[in-house]
């Protein structure tokens, strides 16, 4: 193909995702997310199918069959874990501004600056090659599709073309990634971009694998069965149990990717920092797994394809999905594969080097410049410019690594470079995932388990590699180590039965659980690590009270930590920020202890959020004088808080219901003293009205006075259950007597209002031991409720069931709903449930009827059968 | 002039009859939603005075029915609520209402609010 149409499309390409990145960028701005969603979450998690394994893949399946899919059950197989795992890390992440898996790390261990730096430092060596890989295979990619008979594949060519390629990725990353210095804000734009990214490189490889199914050949049955006739390419259909070691193999590498889908610096870029719901990671977690399985839907297929349709040339494997459309003259489909390659190179540079660049600043740049103190001149807002600057710096110093890298070895064997990196990264996952659930691992633990793991990988992967380049003596590999048999690096300790990148897991995972484990046990943790171990293990309990958790003890100067914020934000904006703080707070302006280590907290919170919280660490203890607390002390301080805060919610909680209640006792108290009102200003308006006139609406007055007085005397009373100051006249009663009582006070109202009363009480008599007016109030309030509502009959009626004695007052109205058969007892319930439709009654009697039953220690409540409504209370007898 | 009260507080719809009448208006009063609507459907009052919190049909239905209805156009609609918040006499006006008054009124107000809601109608 011409190469003039390639560059082309591939800037269109490029431009578009300049556009994309910048509108959702300027969409942010005006708090319009983009990225908001599980989805384009989902998709940016894709950035993990880089251009290794879209070429890759099919180069895989096609020499060893169904091997290939490997990389993405692991992944496939952790996404559960992602809830526990990743959730957990997001929560951490959120509250202690961590933006790297290096700040990670050196945060959990103590904020250790020299365990992030370690981190940093075997994160970029694992990762640079990759970034090289992927370089590599934008530069061959395009060399394939200029390539013609005459000149198959150019070099300098396609050296070049890949150098131009990087200069305009390093352009994105810095415009895109670096602009801000908050690390908490999302670099929105190069979400979007990525996940469209991962979109369109699906696209691509469902287009070119329809492309060869259905059209080169006659659908899926067609290439397997063209294939199975083909006894050279059988084996691809089996897999290859001779050697018992297989099932190994494949548990480590599976395991290998499975720890790398969660703590590959890129993965970690786009799971954990910018994650912008935990939520999001619900759906994320079987919507990632469903796009591996879709894009390796025709990898098996074009592998087949490529080994029928080029049986005995000496086309590479990777490259089938390129060679087959080029083949067959279907330019337009080579184009869409070659972009969809490039996109998915382009995805894994971008965030790849964005997020070796941050661990670089923040845990290699910057600690090492306080430690040699190069910035003490900076002052005022240069700190916040020199962070950004080095971070750009580091992004161009990670591509020229990489790009560097690629020149120099370019002939080598590349291919596993992909395994090689997971490999590297997952010495990590013993100090993370053992950080997040094991308290007692300590910061020396963490850092010999990564030492000893990171050397175990550097001496049986990366060793041979340079063996091969002739740095060192091929002698190495054959008979080991200065001649030792047992230090061979595909054969350590004399086990030969495992392929390189497998046995490379085995033995460097295995040493740094090892190391990790005893050492941890055998070493103590400072205060400041126990409090950080306490907080990640427990993260779920401890994070809504992180702010007001006070663990630190010490002398500071609110002008220190001013000074040195200022650096960062520029005094005027930390003069703001601090007075808010503040006044949030209520810090008095006196400074205390307490109000101290608040500040100190706060502080070291800000300025984590632009250089990460080692790096912040470092620099807050160096202004403020710190005492050691001990474990003990931890512990208590953190139990305070979290005790602190659950009063202050209890307080809160108690405060909006007293508000509620006295807002529906104004209400129920203008009611009356609407009437009253009115009424006493008709007397004194109408000095001429007639005496029947006069004595009826003096008699509204009167009455309605005496309503309010009731509404008082029963809020009283329940204030005073409430408040347990209520105090009970118990004595031995029978409540036959009370019922009958009850009855006689309500016989000429029933009569009047032409009701129906039936009374059904045993002749013997029920002793209880009760209040007796406190009884007969209930029987009372229940009977009112009835004349009230009833329609034509009343029934009274009590019986013993076991030990109790149950009193039924029951009426044939309208009834009360099931829902709200408890809601009735509260009090107000109709204010609660409602605020316009209401019922009749002043909302506290059978509020009150409860809190008395209560204190007898019975039972209330109301039941509807056969058309009627029973409100019922049951009390224990005494024999 | 015809003036329909609808409060469920038996003595209040006293009081006001006794105020309406005064006044000399011909007055029809409602002890509930429902009674209200019944009024409303044979009667074409030039004023409702309408309590809020009533049990069954509360008083901002009953006066987003009162504006549907092609015949009480030029009714007017004075709330008298014991509701004060905000929201509450917020909405009381965005269903309609000419004027919302809180409860407890001076009976003073209310009539000069009355009287000149009904002069401006016509």
């Amino acid at each position: 193909m011409n190469w003039g149409i390639i560059i082309i499309a591939s800037l269109l390409y490029l431009g578009l995702l300049f556009i994309l990145a910048y509108v959702a960028d300027k969409k942010a701005q005006n708090h319009q997310s983009l990225i908001n969603s599980p989805y384009v979450y989902a998709l940016s998690l894709a950035v993990y199918c880089t251009a290794w394994t879209y070429y890759g893949s099919v180069g895989r399946a096609s020499k060893s069959g169904i091997d290939f899919l490997l990389i993405y059950l692991g992944p496939t197989l952790s996404a559960p874990l992602w809830w526990f795992i990743i959730r957990k890390i997001i929560r951490i992440s959120k509250i202690q501004n961590i933006s790297n898996i290096a700040d990670l790390i050196a945060t959990r261990y103590g904020k250790s600056a020299i365990l992030g730096a370690i981190v940093t430092i075997v994160s970029v060596l694992g990762i640079v090659p990759y970034i090289s890989l992927q370089i590599k295979a934008i530069g061959e990619s395009f060399s394939i599709m200029i390539a013609t008979q005459e000149a198959p594949i150019v070099k300098p060519v396609y050296i070049d073309y890949a150098f131009y390629t990087t200069i305009v990725l390093a352009i994105f990353t810095l415009y895109f990634g670096t602009r801000q210095l908050d690390l908490n804000k999302k670099n929105e734009g190069m979400v979007f971009a990525i996940a469209f990214e991962s979109l369109f490189k699906l696209w691509a490889f469902l287009v070119v694998g329809g492309y060869i199914t259905f059209f080169v050949f006659d659908g899926f049955e067609d290439i397997f069965s063209k294939a199975f006739a083909q006894k050279e390419l059988q084996h691809l259909f089996t897999i290859n149990t001779q050697s018992g070691y297989k099932a190994l193999e494949w548990f480590l590498i599976g395991l290998a990717s499975m720890l790398a889908i969660m703590f590959l610096p890129r993965q970690f870029q786009m799971l954990v920092a910018e994650n912008k719901q935990e939520k999001h990671l619900q759906k994320a977690i079987w919507l990632f797994p469903l796009y591996l399985l879709v894009i390796n839907i025709f990898v098996m297929p074009i592998a087949l394809a490529g080994k029928l349709s080029f049986p005995d040339s000496n086309i590479d494997a990777d490259t089938y999905i390129l060679a087959l459309p080029l083949a067959n003259n279907q330019n337009l489909i080579a184009l869409i594969t070659y972009l969809g390659g490039f996109a998915a190179a382009t995805s894994m540079v971008i965030v790849a080097s964005l997020a070796l660049s941050l661990m670089l600043t923040n845990n290699l740049f910057i600690p090492i410049s306080l430690y040699f103190s190069v910035t003490k001149h900076l002052k005022g807002r240069q700190w916040g410019r020199w962070v950004l600057y080095t971070r750009r710096l580091s992004v161009v110093l990670i591509l020229t690594l990489a790009y560097g890298y690629l020149t120099v070895i370019a002939d080598a064997p590349l291919v596993s470079i992909g395994l090689i990196s997971f490999v590297a990264v997952s010495q990590f996952a013993p100090a993370i995932i053992g950080g997040l659930y094991w308290k007692d691992a300590t910061q020396k633990g963490a850092m010999a388990g990564i030492l000893i793991g990171f050397v175990m990988w550097a001496f049986t992967l990366v060793l041979p590699t340079l063996i091969n380049k002739g740095i060192f003596p091929e002698s190495i590999i054959s008979e080991g180590l200065w001649g030792m048999g047992w230090l061979k690096p595909y054969q350590l300790f004399g086990l030969k039965e495992l392929e390189p990148v497998a046995h490379s897991l085995f033995w460097s995972l295995l040493f740094n659980i090892a190391a990790y484990t005893f050492v941890s046990i055998q070493s103590n943790q400072t205060s400041q690590e126990r409090s950080q171990a306490e907080f990640f293990v427990d993260v779920f309990k401890y994070s809504n009270i992180y702010e007001e958790a006070v663990v630190w003890r010490g002398i500071a100067h609110k002008k220190d930590l001013e000074e040195l914020l200022s650096g960062f934000l520029g005094a005027e904006k930390v003069k703001n920020l601090l007075a808010d703080f503040e006044k949030e707070q209520n810090i008095a302006s006196q400074s205390n202890q307490e109000n101290n280590a608040k500040l100190v907290k706060y502080a070291e919170r800000i300025l984590a959020s632009t250089i990460g919280s080692t790096s912040a660490r470092i620099l807050v203890a160096s202004v403020v004088q710190e005492d050691e607390i001990s474990k003990e002390e931890l512990l208590q301080m953190l139990r305070e808080s979290q005790e602190l805060k659950k009063l202050n919610f209890e307080l809160k909680k108690t405060d909006k219901q007293k508000n509620e209640f006295i807002g529906t006792v104004t209400h129920e108290l203008r009611t009356p003293i609407t009437s009253i009102r009115s009424f006493s200003e008709i007397l004194y308006d109408n000095p001429d009205l007639d005496e029947n006139q006069r004595q009826q609406f003096l008699q509204t007055v009167i009455n309605e006075t005496q309503r309010m007085e009731r509404l008082i005397n029963q809020v009283l009373d329940l204030e005073k259950f409430d408040s347990g100051k209520q105090v009970l006249n118990l004595e031995k009663i029978d409540i036959q007597t009370v019922i009958k009582e009850a009855i006689e006070i309500y016989q000429t109202v029933i009569q009047e209002k032409n009701l129906h009363l039936d009374i059904h009480i045993t002749q013997q008599n029920i002793f209880i031991l009760a209040d007796k007016d406190r009884i007969l109030q209930i029987i009372l309030n229940f009977l009112s409720n009835a004349v009230k509502f009833s329609k034509k009959n009343i029934i009274i009626d009590s019986r013993i069931e076991q030990d109790n004695v149950k009193v039924v007052v029951a009426d044939d109205g309208k009834g009360v709903p099931e829902e709200l058969k408890d809601a009735i007892f509260e009090k107000f319930f109709q204010a609660e449930n409602q605020t316009i439709k209401k019922p009749k009654g002043s909302g506290l009697g059978l509020a009150i009827c409860k809190k008395i039953i209560q204190y007898h220690k019975g039972q209330i409540g109301v039941e509807t059968s056969n058309g009627l409504t029973r409100f019922y209370f049951t009390l224990p007898i005494i024999h | 002039m015809k003036v329909l009260i609808v409060d469920d507080e038996p003595n209040i719809l006293m009081s006001l009859d006794f105020l309406m009448r005064k006044e000399g208006y011909d007055v029809l009063v409602a002890r509930n939603g429902k009674e209200a609507l019944e009024s409303l459907e044979n009667n074409e009052p030039d004023m409702v005075l309408l309590d809020i919190m009533m049990p069954d049909v509360d008083g901002y239905e009953i006066c987003q029915y009162i504006r549907k209805q092609e015949n009480l156009q030029n009714c007017k609609v004075i709330f008298l609520s014991a509701k004060t918040k905000e929201t509450d006499i917020q909405r009381g006006y965005e269903v309609g209402a000419d004027f919302y008054l809180t409860k407890p009124f001076s009976n003073k107000n209310l009539i000069g609010k009355v009287k000149e809601l009904l002069s401006n109608g016509q």
